[in-house]
């Protein structure tokens, strides 16, 4: 299409580049601030209120944050937690989703019926608790797993593009004598590799995230994962009436607090380019009607 | 792989794949063909039971007294006094329009913005700045509210804060954001915004690229200028994807977000801070009034369901398409 430009036209798209170019910065503007703050001395940090380049460069935040033992238990308890909750949550999803995507199961509409209700009502935070309480998984860091294993939303996209697989592979498989759990694994797996490496990646993205699991059901500290323990280091000093704080607790320096929110926003950054592939495109098999 | 899988129906129909029986055939002989498949099931019906419908069996605890040694089964009914208690309460008000203002204010400012972002790049016809800003603006989504809740505490503390120093030098006022409460919900609304309005406009962008082109070209014969098209053809061609979100965002209202409240939430702005989220929290796992505090949710939830068809009901009663 030619758009025949006016000049009020070429005014309005140089002021809207200039004002979406800004907003661009401004929304990264706060991870380069704690980016070089990391880097920077303490006396830098209170003299300057605002850079985005340390004069004097220090690796002195890092040093010590990496010698806290309790910095390196979260961080070592964060990214097991992640890698087996996301094997953990991907095996759930894929063995669910491909026994309902076979229209011929009996018994599949109802328990569709009965996922998509779990995602408009759920229990709530209080009998989630108690169930998890009287499992006796309090402490366990099997909390931040299980309750999570399946989310409804990403199962029923891979069963949608389960679905949507060619029936012919199958069959040819079993004319080849290939029994359902090998057809998933050696075929409907394989296939599958992209949008499970998207459902992982949201997984881990979600495991590394998340806050209210650990706060509801790791009350032992020495448990705590990474975004405990950035609670703590960056708030736990100032006013927080509201529990949970080690009383023995040091208020840090500054710049600790920009090196741990750079520890934990890191792997997010890293991956951020294969989520971002994908997503846009998982978003739109989710939407095709099952 | 050698597993007896290999079935009569299939050994039947020498070197056919069986046709899958229908509704027709007894479940036994179903079941037996399909055994693998239902085994497979397995794990995830039984997470779905245990972790999905038992808790919303739990909820009957809002009608009971619970005591842990008794179980939900073995405690005691007491109809709605956990509910008559929580009306009765002073913190209801309280709660209530907390809830209410930040679920307003978040409707107001954020959705709003979302929909002229996404106007906006949809009107970038410079792919490459497009993607940069897309690109740049989704980031934030995928972090963490303790990072967002950390980032707010480092720029906008007291003396050595970067907006704090800002104000003071050049302003001359001094404004202590993080405990100030009038500061409370504008620094939520401004976390929101910055977290989500980017990821936001992706529903929106997808909207806008099925829009047809021959349209804008009728129009610009016709003499219509930039404002006029996005006026007359761009927002009625996404009226629908807006009502569907809108309708959404509304269901959601009452969802003020726990994490984030709880991470803002201080022994100073606790006044305006509480919210019904919270509430759950600071009332049934911190102080064990369990029966009571999942009486709260349960309200919590209603509400929600009600706001949701409520405006449904209304996009319809408008001609709109509505979400069901």
């Amino acid at each position: 299409m030619k758009i025949h430009n006016t000049r009020g036209g070429r005014i309005f798209d140089a002021a809207n580049y200039v004002f979406l170019s800004l907003i661009g910065i401004i929304t990264l503007l706060p991870f380069v601030y704690v980016f070089a703050g990391s880097f920077a001395t303490e006396a830098e940090i209170t003299r300057r209120a605002f850079f985005v380049w340390p004069e004097q460069f220090t690796l002195g935040s890092y040093e010590y944050i990496f010698a806290t033992p309790a910095f390196v238990r979260a961080l070592v308890t964060t990214v097991l937690v992640t890698a087996v909750g996301t094997l953990v949550q991907l095996a759930f999803t894929v063995t669910m989703a491909y026994p309902l995507a076979k229209k011929t199961l009996r018994g599949r509409n109802v328990i569709l019926s009965l996922v998509v209700f779990a995602m408009v009502f759920s229990g709530g935070m209080i009998p989630t608790f108690l169930l998890v309480k009287d499992l006796g998984l309090l402490n366990s860091y099997w909390a931040l797993i299980l309750p999570a294993a399946i989310n409804p939303f990403s199962l029923i996209i891979i069963k949608n593009f389960f679905q949507e697989l060619p029936a012919e592979l199958e069959e040819s498989a079993k004319m080849d004598g290939a029994t359902e759990i090998g057809i998933l694994w050696r075929i409907l797996l394989p296939l599958s590799k992209p949008v499970l490496a998207t459902f992982a990646l949201f997984y881990a993205v979600g495991i590394w995230n998340d806050f209210m699991s650990p706060l509801l059901y790791l009350s032992d500290n020495s448990k705590w994962t990474l975004q405990m323990y950035l609670r703590q280091v960056t708030a736990a000093s100032d006013l927080l009436g509201t529990g949970n704080v080690d009383p023995n607790y040091i208020p840090p320096e500054q710049g600790i607090k920009f090196a741990v929110i750079v520890v934990a926003t890191l792997p997010i950054l890293i991956f951020y380019p294969f989520l971002q592939k994908h997503f846009a495109k998982g978003m739109l098999i989710g939407s095709v009607k099952g | 792989m050698a597993t007896p899988v290999i079935d009569t129906l299939t050994g039947e129909r020498a070197g056919k794949a069986a046709p899958a029986p229908r509704n027709g055939g007894r479940f036994s002989v179903h079941f037996a063909h399909y055994k693998w498949l239902y085994l497979l099931l397995l794990p995830g019906v039984v997470y779905f039971a245990v972790f999905r419908y038992a808790p919303m069996y739990g909820v009957s605890i809002a009608f009971k007294d619970y005591v842990p040694f008794l179980g939900v089964n073995g405690s005691p009914w007491v109809g709605f006094r956990n509910f008559e208690d929580f009306f009765a309460n002073p913190d209801f008000p309280r709660l209530l329009g907390n809830t209410l203002i930040l679920a307003f204010l978040n409707l107001g400012v954020a959705f709003p913005l979302t929909i002229i972002l996404a106007l906006l790049l949809n009107e970038v016809r410079l792919s490459i700045l497009k993607r940069t800003v897309q690109t740049l603006v989704y980031i934030p989504h995928f972090l963490s509210w303790t990072i967002v809740a950390s980032l707010s505490f480092l720029l906008f503390a007291l003396d050595i804060g970067p907006l704090f120093q800002f104000l003071n030098n050049v302003m001359g006022t001094h404004i202590d954001f993080l405990s100030d409460p009038a500061w409370f919900r504008p620094l939520i609304v401004l976390q929101e915004i910055w977290k989500n309005t980017g990821w936001g406009t992706i529903i929106f962008l997808a909207a806008l690229s099925t829009v047809d082109q021959d349209q804008y070209e009728a129009a610009i014969i016709d003499g219509a200028g930039r404002f006029r098209r996005v006026w007359h053809i761009t927002l009625p061609a996404i009226r629908s994807t807006i009502i569907v979100m809108l309708i959404l965002a509304i269901g959601q209202m009452l969802n003020t977000g726990f994490e984030q409240i709880y991470l803002m939430t201080n022994a100073l702005n606790r006044e305006v801070a509480d919210v019904f989220d919270t509430y759950v929290y600071f009332v049934g796992i911190t102080q064990g009034a369990y029966s009571y505090s999942t009486a709260v949710g349960l309200f919590k939830s209603l509400v929600g369901i009600v706001l949701i068809f409520g405006t449904n009901w209304l996009a319809k009663r408008f001609n709109q398409s509505g979400l069901f």
